[in-house]
């Protein structure tokens, strides 16, 4: 069998070490009638055959070449360096553990006080944690810190946030008597008000007028915010917001069906103590050596147990590892160029698409980054005919928002080389 | 200034009129251990007996802080935001947490310090 | 060896990399947006050419211990040997290249892989479904919570409280709390097995669920298992099993036989996902019938031959995550299922048994044994026999980090003082947990000789004890505005 390593003499010479028969009388304790026969699972395979069958299943998915998606909402294909996997392959820090004894884990504690300082610069604010799970479950963490913050118990979200994690953050909020409630008038009862920059048609909004309306009405503004737009557009520490998160699988990590991807949270300093999930901070040993240590433990629930900030234990370390190998090979510079490759890419793909009989802009007065929605004429077949030729188009978004029938949002990144974006617009215009 | 009296939760109180001082025993800080920070209310606030006011935090816990007392918080102790570490050198002296303008009589069935004494060890094992 | 951070070898002017050109001709973001929109600051990222990351990582990763190279006897942590062949398999492009919202006709090998996980997981812990959408551990027990809800609101039942054993580990209470239900504690009596005649006298109908752990986190078999099940659905209440000790008995018995109704599980520790310095993990919830309507959408079902995700379940709680769940440690998981099949796990967990039966043998007169034996797959020693030498279990802890082992769990669980909760797993051999033991042996006999030596240990790694207190004061300083030093982050120091 695999990964076992006693040998039944092994065996033998260890239940006589320990003074007993047979394993029976080390399983003493369990009810004769839980005892099983066996279990009604198929026996182990080889290596060979195992690796033979979990093949077969990933050759039975359809896989669209990088340069050839045009999909995005929430997941984007982007150029992941070489060094990213090099770096998570180490089994150094994917095999690591927590790193609850510091002294042991200094590699991991130094990479994700990397991450923490990274996200912070890159949103402008204050300190931000060493992750969470995902974009959708950090706007439930963010909106819970205002809560708790507040003491209100509404959660207002302003415009087009991803409808996954509107769903995501009702769930966390029905367990605890929060309401989520969608508009744009926060009230006296509004502990946070949520948008997403750029929103999840790709549409940037008014971050700056829905924060400041957001403390008008003495409310916390949660920025929920792409990663790569933050080289090029103000981030949420320029315009007031007190939490910024999101999704950072853009950072480094493929598609993968939908994970594990990792979340981020930053806040300004006076909501530090409310952050949920791990935070890792610098310390020094007795001979004056720097090192790195978890901190703030105390809010955490091995510690509070019921009256944590969060119940979050894990963090998703080696993804925010991904994350910092990435930002750190990148650099503003590389960040930038890839946002502006991307922003200039989907604005000469928008326009041409435009001219396509049928086709518009859905809200052409807004402005974009790299993903757009546009009114396309008959979206199943457009997208059926696209497919036929290898090209993975656009959403349909009506599938969550039925004021928005017949608009299909496109993205474009910088692996969308110019022959893809013709061949998209041939084959649409066919 | 009456003698002081302690709760199971391991607070004292001492009485000066009207108004009770507030902080909590040399075995709580000692349990505890080096002390981080403390999460305090702001003056005015209603305090019933009983009830949890605040956050006492070192590395390893975080406790909550139950007022042996109903009233209004008239006074929280403002050095142990940048020196808290006065809750474990000198807990019943600089070390005090919250002062508390009483809204009735002051407690008759607080433990003294040998009932509290030994309550302590008990609850030590 | 230490190693600077990445701000501090930043260079201005290092090699920035080469990135394709836009090649069209379309107006940058700085003509066709606002200037208000823009980013007025750079932000101060590192600059590092490539030869110099690769080293900056490399020496970072030499600074950690890790299951490759180290043996972690963590209790409650299940810290076995992470098979190369599941980093293959989710490396797979076939999975690694999906995008979540391909239509389900192109994702049929993924769909089935979740389907049969799903299957075998049902097989293994004795329910009839299984969602694999929670990220963590934490986030399935929660989840498994709120479907205990959903289940008592659906039947007009207001059920306000959870009872958790006294010796369960911290994610319980909290999980409780964060789906808005009291914590009421059960004690354990002296054997630290739950106490029936407390638990009885806890129960009414205002109790949702109780939640427990088998073994416990003593490494004990709850030899009453069958008469608290009876006992806890005769007041309507539902039974949660907290998955942490899964390893103890896979192929032997099953929580699902015990009563359970809800069966959390975690694929980093039972399932061997590797647990990436803290993450990213899955717990996976298996339900009883009754909970099957509350299961988070979209569930995937075979349907005529096909695989299918289906929303349409009204009474569902929800989604807890985006998307399905950690589909990348999901492929891993099937992989070593599928490896081991029921033979290979029904083994592993009796070798796992076998090995901390052993190892607590050689234990036995070194360090404090508070429980009688026989114990499941882990036991929980204690270091108060050290104690008039004045050595604590986090002293051994340190003295054993000396020693090239990880430590194993301190502290853990609150109801033994001086804790020290040990783990082998099947994956490691005799002679492992031989030279374990002699390391003890050791460590028992410095805090003879030389205690001084054991309290500041360790000495042999990267850093001593690190100055925990320290820093949180720090971080209050910079909290209050009295520091400028973040100490959570980097930060320029601007003259």
């Amino acid at each position: 069998m695999p990964y076992l390593v006693h040998s039944p003499q092994d065996r033998e010479e260890m239940l006589a070490a320990i003074g007993v028969e047979s394993m029976d009388e080390l399983l003493v304790d369990i009810p004769k009638s839980l005892r099983l026969d066996e279990l009604k699972l198929a026996n182990g395979l080889s290596e060979f055959d195992t690796m033979s069958q979990v093949q077969e299943l990933a050759a039975r998915n359809h896989v669209f070449a990088d340069r050839l998606t045009f999909r995005g909402g929430g997941v984007y294909r982007r150029f992941i360096p070489t060094a990213v996997a090099a770096v998570t392959g180490k089994p150094e820090f994917y095999t690591a553990y927590t790193p609850y004894q510091p002294e042991a884990s200094q590699g991991t504690l130094q990479a994700i006080f990397e991450f923490q300082t990274l996200i912070a610069e890159l949103t402008g604010l204050d300190v931000a944690n060493a992750s969470l799970y995902d974009g959708a479950t950090a706007v439930a963490e963010a909106s819970m810190m205002a809560r708790v913050q507040t003491g209100r118990d509404e959660i207002l979200v302003a415009g087009y946030l991803h409808p996954e994690h509107v769903e995501v953050l009702r769930t966390f909020s029905e367990g605890r008597g929060m309401k989520v409630r969608r508009g744009d008038e926060p009230s006296d009862k509004t502990a946070a008000v949520v948008f997403q920059q750029p929103d999840f048609l790709g549409l940037l909004v008014d971050a700056r007028g829905l924060t400041d309306k957001a403390h008008a009405a003495g409310a916390l503004a949660i920025a929920c915010v792409d990663p790569i737009s933050l080289a090029i557009l103000a981030p949420p520490g320029e315009y007031g917001a007190d939490i910024a998160v999101g999704e950072g699988q853009q950072l480094g990590l493929t598609p993968s069906f939908g994970g594990p991807h990792v979340g981020f949270i930053a806040c300004r300093k006076e909501l530090v103590r409310r952050l949920p999930g791990r935070l890792i901070g610098t310390s020094h040993d007795a001979q004056g050596r720097r090192g790195f240590v978890l901190t703030l433990t105390a809010r955490e629930q091995h510690i509070r147990r019921e009256k944590a900030t969060s119940n979050i234990c894990t963090n998703h370390s080696l993804c925010a590892l991904a994350a910092s190998v990435y930002l750190t090979y990148m650099g503003e510079t590389g960040l930038r160029q890839v946002a502006e490759t991307s922003f200039k890419r989907a604005h000469s793909l928008a326009e041409r698409l435009s001219k396509l009989p049928g086709w518009e802009m859905a809200f052409p007065e807004r402005q974009f980054l790299n993903e757009f929605p546009m009114i396309v004429p008959k979206p199943r077949p457009l997208l059926r005919k696209l497919a036929k030729k290898g090209i993975l188009g656009g959403i349909e978004v009506s599938r969550w928002f039925r004021e928005l029938r017949g608009v299909v949002t496109f993205t474009c990144t910088e692996v969308n080389d110019p022959a893809a974006l013709d061949l998209l617009v041939e084959v649409a215009a066919s | 200034m009456t003698e002081r009296r302690y709760t199971k939760t391991h607070e004292w109180i001492t009485v000066d009129g009207k108004t009770a001082t507030v902080g909590i025993t040399d075995f709580a800080q000692a349990q505890l251990g080096d002390v981080v920070f403390l999460d305090l209310p702001k003056p005015g606030r209603k305090v019933n007996r009983g009830e949890a006011f605040g956050v006492i935090e070192s590395v390893k816990a975080a406790s909550d802080l139950y007022a042996p007392v109903t009233g209004a918080v008239a006074a929280v102790n403002d050095r142990l935001s940048s020196n808290p570490e006065l809750v474990n050198s000198d807990p019943y002296g600089e070390g005090w947490i919250m002062k508390v303008e009483l809204s009735g009589e002051a407690p008759s069935d607080l433990m003294d310090e040998a009932e509290y004494k030994k309550a302590a060890e008990a609850s030590s094992h | 060896m230490t190693e600077l951070l990445s701000f501090e070898l930043s260079r201005p002017g290092a090699q920035a990399p080469r990135l394709p050109e836009a090649g069209v001709s379309a107006p940058g973001s700085a003509e066709v947006l606002p200037k208000e929109a823009l980013r007025a600051q750079a932000p101060d990222l590192p600059r590092l050419s490539e030869p110099e990351i690769m080293r900056h990582y490399s020496r970072m990763a030499s600074l950690n211990y890790s299951i490759s190279e180290q043996f972690y006897p963590l209790g409650s942590c299940t810290m076995k040997y992470n098979p190369v062949a599941n980093e293959a398999a989710a490396a797979l492009p076939g999975f690694a290249g999906l995008h979540p919202y391909q239509d389900e006709q192109t994702v049929q090998g993924a769909l089935e892989l979740m389907w049969r996980l799903e299957r075998a997981l049902c097989a293994v812990v004795g329910v009839d479904r299984v969602t694999l959408q929670p990220a963590a551990g934490a986030h399935g027990e929660w989840t498994a919570l709120r479907m205990i809800q959903a289940y008592h609101r659906s039947r007009g039942d207001k059920r306000t409280d959870v009872l958790v054993p006294d010796s369960a580990h911290g994610t319980n209470p909290a999980s409780a709390a964060l789906s808005g239900f009291s914590v009421v504690e059960v004690k354990s009596g002296p054997d630290g097995r739950i106490s029936l005649a407390d638990l009885e006298s806890k129960l009414s109908p205002k109790v949702a669920a109780l939640m427990m752990t088998n073994p416990n986190t003593l490494g004990l078999f709850e030899r009453e298992i069958l008469d608290v099940a009876e006992m806890v659905h005769a007041t309507g209440a539902m039974l949660y099993y907290d998955g942490a000790n899964l390893n103890a008995f896979m192929g032997v018995c099953r929580p699902g036989d015990m009563g359970f109704d809800a069966v959390h599980m975690n694929l980093h520790k039972t399932f061997t996902t590797p647990h990436g310095g803290g993450g990213p993990g899955a717990g996976p919830v298996g339900v009883k019938a009754d909970l099957v309507p509350f299961l988070p959408h979209p569930t995937v079902e075979k349907v005529d031959g096909e695989f299918k995700l289906d929303h349409k379940r009204p009474q569902s709680i929800g989604r807890v995550r985006s998307f399905y769940g950690n589909f990348g440690m999901l492929v891993r998981a099937y992989t070593y299922v599928l490896a081991m099949g029921g033979d290979g796990l029904t083994q592993a967990s009796l070798d796992a048994v076998l090995s901390a039966n052993y190892l607590r043998k050689q234990v036995e007169g070194l360090l404090d044994l508070p429980h009688e034996g026989p114990c499941m797959h882990e036991f929980v020693a204690s270091a108060h026999n050290l104690a008039p030498q004045g050595v604590k279990a986090l002293d051994v802890a340190k003295g054993l980090l000396d020693r090239d082992y990880y430590a194993p769990t301190i502290y853990f669980p609150l109801v033994v003082p001086e804790a020290i909760m040990v783990e082998p797993t099947e994956t490691e051999s005799k002679a492992t947990l031989d030279a374990f033991a002699g390391a003890v042996r050791e460590i028992v006999e410095q805090a003879k000789t030389d205690p001084a030596s054991l309290h500041a240990a360790p000495h042999t790694l990267p850093v001593g004890r690190l100055d925990e207190v320290g820093t949180a004061r720090k971080i209050t300083s910079y909290l209050t505005g009295q520091s400028e030093d973040p100490v959570l982050r980097w930060k320029r120091v601007r003259k």
